[in-house]
C-alpha cells in the first residue's frame, strides 16, 4: 500500500525506536527565538553542549518593539534580546539580530530564507511551528524541555500521529483568502478536530494557492487541535524556494528537487479519517466567540450555545456581525503578516482614510523591505495606517502593544483567546482584506462591498 | 534526574477543579531566569489570599498533590511543573489533567498519577480530615496505597514509566543511541548534503 506525505517524511528520520512504540526521530532544522531562553539555561545548568548548532536560526520575535528599538524601557524586555544574542553566539548559532533585516517572526523568517524546506522535519519553541509543513515537511512546536533535547542531541522522542486528509475542491471566489479558508476548516472540524492527527490539506483550491496563502493555512493547523499541518510540494513550492538563502543550489538542487518530486502522498495511501469543502461556497469569515472554531461567514448571526464567550465578548444571540463596530485593527502575525497580505491591504485602503486606529507589522525586516519598495507604507500611511517595525506585536501582546480591556480588535492573527490580546480584549479573526475594510469603515465589512466595481 | 520508584510522604489535598498553570505560577514571573526558583512563586496569588494548604505546618513536608479535574490545564508553561517540582513535590493525583502539563510533568522526573474521580475525591477529604496522612506510590507496580490498606492501580505509558524508574531525563535516554544518531548524520551527509550544510 502506498504512504501518505507524512509517513514517508517519518520514516526518513526514524533513528531508533524506543519503548511505548515511540520513535526517536532526525530533526533537520531547529528556529529559535526570544523566549527559548529557558532551553538555554536547562542546558547550561546540566553541562550539556549543544550538537548542531548549524542546524538552528534564531531570530528575537515574541518581546521585540515595535516602535522605538533603540530603547527598551523595561530592563526584562532587553534582557530577553541580549540572552538571545548572549545564547545564540555562546552557541554559535547564526543569529538575525534586531539591526538586521532579515529579523523577523520565526516562522517568516524560515520559509523567507529557504531555511524551511520540503521532507524536513523542523521545529521550534512556539505551538504555530505548523507553519512550515506548507513547504510538504513535519513541522511542530515543542516544549522548553523540548527544545533543550534538540539543542543537546537534534533528535526528539516522538509517538507518530494519526494522518487526516482535508480534501478541498473547487475554487475560492474572489475577494476570499486562505484565511477564510482556514477559518472555514476550523470552524467544520472543531478546535479540537485535529487532536491527535497530523493534517494534510489538499484538493484543488489548496494547490492553487500560493506559497504565502499555503503558509497562513498551515499556521492555523494547531487551532484545529492538531500539532502539525502539511501540503505536499509542486512547482509552486519550488519556485518560491529557488534562489532563497538556505535552500540547496547548483547540483544539490537537482538532487534536491528528484527527491522532493517523491514526496507526495501516493494516490493509494490512506488515511486515518478524510474530510471534504467545497471553496466555492465559502464567504468572507469573522469570528465571534473565543476560541477560532467560532467562525462564520460575515453574513451571519451571533449564535447561541456559549454563554461564556459572548458574555466576555459583549454578543448577544442574534445580532448581526456585520456593522459591528471595531475599536481598532492589527494587520499581522505569523498567520498574516507577509508581502501578499500586505499589498491585499493596501488595495483595500487605497484612496481611503482609516477611522479607527490601524497598525500593519511587517513580518520581517524584508517583507518590511519590499512592501516599502512597492510604496506600500505610502499607501498605509496616506490611509492613516500605523506602519510599524517586524514582530508578533499584538498577535500577544508580551512586547507591550496590548488591546485596552472591553475594546474590539479586527485582527488578521491566530487566537481569540479570553485575554490574548490583553487583559479583557475582545479579538476578531478575520482576513487581511476583512480587517483592511474594518480599518477603512470602522465595523465588520464584507470587503467584497469595497471592491466591487 | 532523580530516579521515582517508590514514594512514601505527606499527601495534601488541593480541592479546586480546573486550576491551570497561571495558578500555579502567574505568567508575569515567567519572564524570571529559572535560577530566581520558580517555587517562590507557587501558587503565588491563591497563597497570598491565606489560608493555603501547603503553608499549614501539617503538610509542609508533602510531595504528594491530590488535586481535582483538569489540573494544569491552560499555557504550555512548563515553570509550572519547575514551580511545583522546586517545592519538593514529586508526584499529583488528579482525575484529569491538562495535556501538555502531563507531559512536561514526566519530563522534570515528576509522576502525574489518574484515578476515578469519586476515588481522587475521597483521597482528598480523608487527607483533609487527617493532616499529614502518607501515601505510597509504587510506579514499578502501578500502584497507590492509602492509609486504609486499600491499592489503587493506575495506568502509565511504558516509555515515561522506564524513564522516570532509571531516572532518566530523555536526554539521557537519547545520549544511548549515540551511535544511530551520528550514522544517521553521516548518511544525511552523503545522500542529502544541503540538509546537512544549511
Ligand atoms: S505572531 Fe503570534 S502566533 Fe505567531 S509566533 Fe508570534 S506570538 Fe506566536
Amino acid at each position: 500500500m502506498g504512504r501518505t506525505l507524512y509517513e514517508k517524511i517519518w520514516a526518513a528520520h526514524e533513528v531508533a525506536c524506543g519503548p511505548g512504540g515511540r520513535s526517536l526521530l532526525y530533526v533537520d532544522r531547529h528556529l529559535i527565538h526570544d523566549g527559548s531562553f529557558h532551553a538555554f539555561e536547562a542546558l547550561s545548568h546540566a553541562g550539556r553542549k549543544l550538537r548542531r548548532p548549524d542546524l538552528c536560526l534564531a531570530t528575537p520575535d515574541h518581546y521585540v518593539p515595535t516602535r522605538d528599538r533603540l530603547n527598551i524601557p523595561d530592563p526584562q524586555v532587553r534582557g530577553k534580546m541580549e540572552s538571545l544574542l548572549a545564547n545564540a553566539s555562546a552557541g554559535g548559532i547564526r543569529h538575525f539580530s534586531m539591526d538586521d533585516a532579515r529579523q523577523g517572526i520565526v516562522h517568516v523568517v524560515g520559509p523567507e530564507q529557504g531555511f524551511t524546506q520540503p521532507g524536513v522535519t523542523l521545529v521550534c519553541g512556539d505551538s504555530h511551528t505548523s507553519t512550515h509543513g506548507a513547504f510538504g515537511a513535519i513541522a511542530f512546536g515543542i516544549g522548553a524541555s523540548e527544545v533543550a533535547q534538540v539543542l543537546a542531541t537534534q533528535t526528539l522522542w516522538a509517538r507518530r500521529a494519526k494522518t487526516l486528509r482535508i480534501n478541498v475542491s473547487g475554487t475560492l471566489a474572489p475577494g476570499i483568502a486562505s484565511k477564510d479558508l482556514i477559518l472555514a476548516i476550523i470552524a467544520r472540524i472543531g478546535a479540537a478536530g485535529g487532536a491527535g492527527h497530523a493534517l494534510e490539506y489538499a484538493g484543488s483550491a489548496i494547490r492553487a494557492l500560493s506559497m504565502e496563502a499555503r503558509l497562513t493555512i498551515c499556521n492555523m493547523s494547531i487551532e484545529a487541535g492538531a500539532r502539525c499541518g502539511m501540503i505536499a510540494p509542486d512547482d509552486t513550492t519550488y519556485a518560491y524556494l529557488a534562489g532563497r538563502p538556505f535552500a540547496p543550489a547548483g547540483a544539490d538542487w537537482d538532487r534536491a528537487l528528484s527527491r522532493w518530486r517523491e514526496l507526495p502522498t501516493d494516490a493509494d495511501a490512506r488515511f486515518d479519517r478524510e474530510v471534504d469543502l467545497e471553496a466555492g461556497a465559502i464567504a468572507p469569515m469573522v469570528t465571534w466567540g473565543t476560541s477560532p472554531e467560532d467562525a462564520l461567514a460575515v453574513s451571519a448571526l451571533v449564535p447561541e450555545g456559549k454563554p461564556d464567550a459572548l458574555k466576555y465578548m459583549g454578543l448577544e444571540p442574534g445580532q448581526r456581525l456585520e456593522g459591528l463596530a471595531m475599536d481598532r485593527v492589527f494587520i499581522g502575525s505569523c498567520t498574516n503578516s507577509r508581502l501578499e497580505d500586505l499589498r491585499v491591504v493596501a488595495a483595500v485602503v487605497k484612496g481611503r482614510k482609516a477611522v479607527i486606529p490601524s497598525m500593519v507589522v511587517p513580518g520581517s525586516g524584508l517583507v518590511k523591505k519590499a512592501a516599502e519598495a512597492e510604496g506600500l507604507d505610502k499607501v498605509f500611511r496616506e490611509a492613516g495606517l500605523e506602519w510599524l517595525e517586524p514582530g508578533c506585536s499584538m498577535c500577544v501582546g508580551m512586547n507591550g502593544d496590548l488591546v485596552d480591556a472591553g475594546k474590539r480588535c479586527a485582527s488578521t492573527s491566530n487566537r481569540n483567546f479570553e485575554g490574548r490580546q490583553g487583559k479583557g480584549a475582545r479579538t476578531h479573526l478575520m482576513s487581511p482584506a476583512m480587517a483592511a475594510a474594518a480599518a477603512v469603515t470602522g465595523c465588520i465589512t464584507d470587503v467584497r462591498k469595497l471592491l466591487a466595481p | 534526574m532523580e530516579p521515582f520508584t517508590r514514594l512514601e510522604a505527606v499527601a495534601a489535598p488541593l480541592d479546586i477543579a480546573n486550576v491551570d498553570t497561571d495558578r500555579i505560577i502567574p505568567a508575569r514571573f515567567l519572564r524570571l531566569p529559572r535560577s530566581a526558583g520558580y517555587h517562590n512563586y507557587l501558587f503565588h496569588d491563591l497563597r497570598e489570599a491565606g489560608g493555603f494548604v501547603l503553608d499549614d505546618p501539617a503538610y509542609r513536608s508533602a510531595k504528594i498533590l491530590v488535586a481535582a479535574e483538569n489540573f494544569g490545564c491552560g499555557s504550555s508553561r512548563e515553570g509550572a511543573v519547575w514551580a511545583l517540582a522546586g517545592a519538593g513535590l514529586r508526584a499529583w493525583i488528579a482525575p484529569s489533567f491538562g495535556d501538555i502539563f502531563f507531559e512536561n510533568s514526566f519530563k522534570n522526573g515528576a509522576l502525574p498519577v489518574i484515578l476515578p474521580a469519586p476515588r481522587v475525591r475521597q483521597i482528598r477529604q480523608l487527607l483533609a480530615a487527617r493532616p499529614g496522612t502518607k501515601l505510597v506510590i509504587d510506579l514499578a507496580a502501578q500502584t497507590v496505597a492509602l492509609p486504609e490498606g486499600s491499592l489503587e492501580h493506575f495506568e502509565v505509558d511504558p516509555f515515561r514509566k522506564e524513564c522516570l524508574l532509571k531516572g532518566w531525563d530523555e536526554i539521557d535516554l537519547t545520549l544511548q543511541h549515540e551511535a544511530a544518531i551520528a550514522a544517521y548524520e553521516a548518511r544525511q551527509r552523503s545522500e542529502t548534503p544541503w540538509l546537512a550544510k544549511p
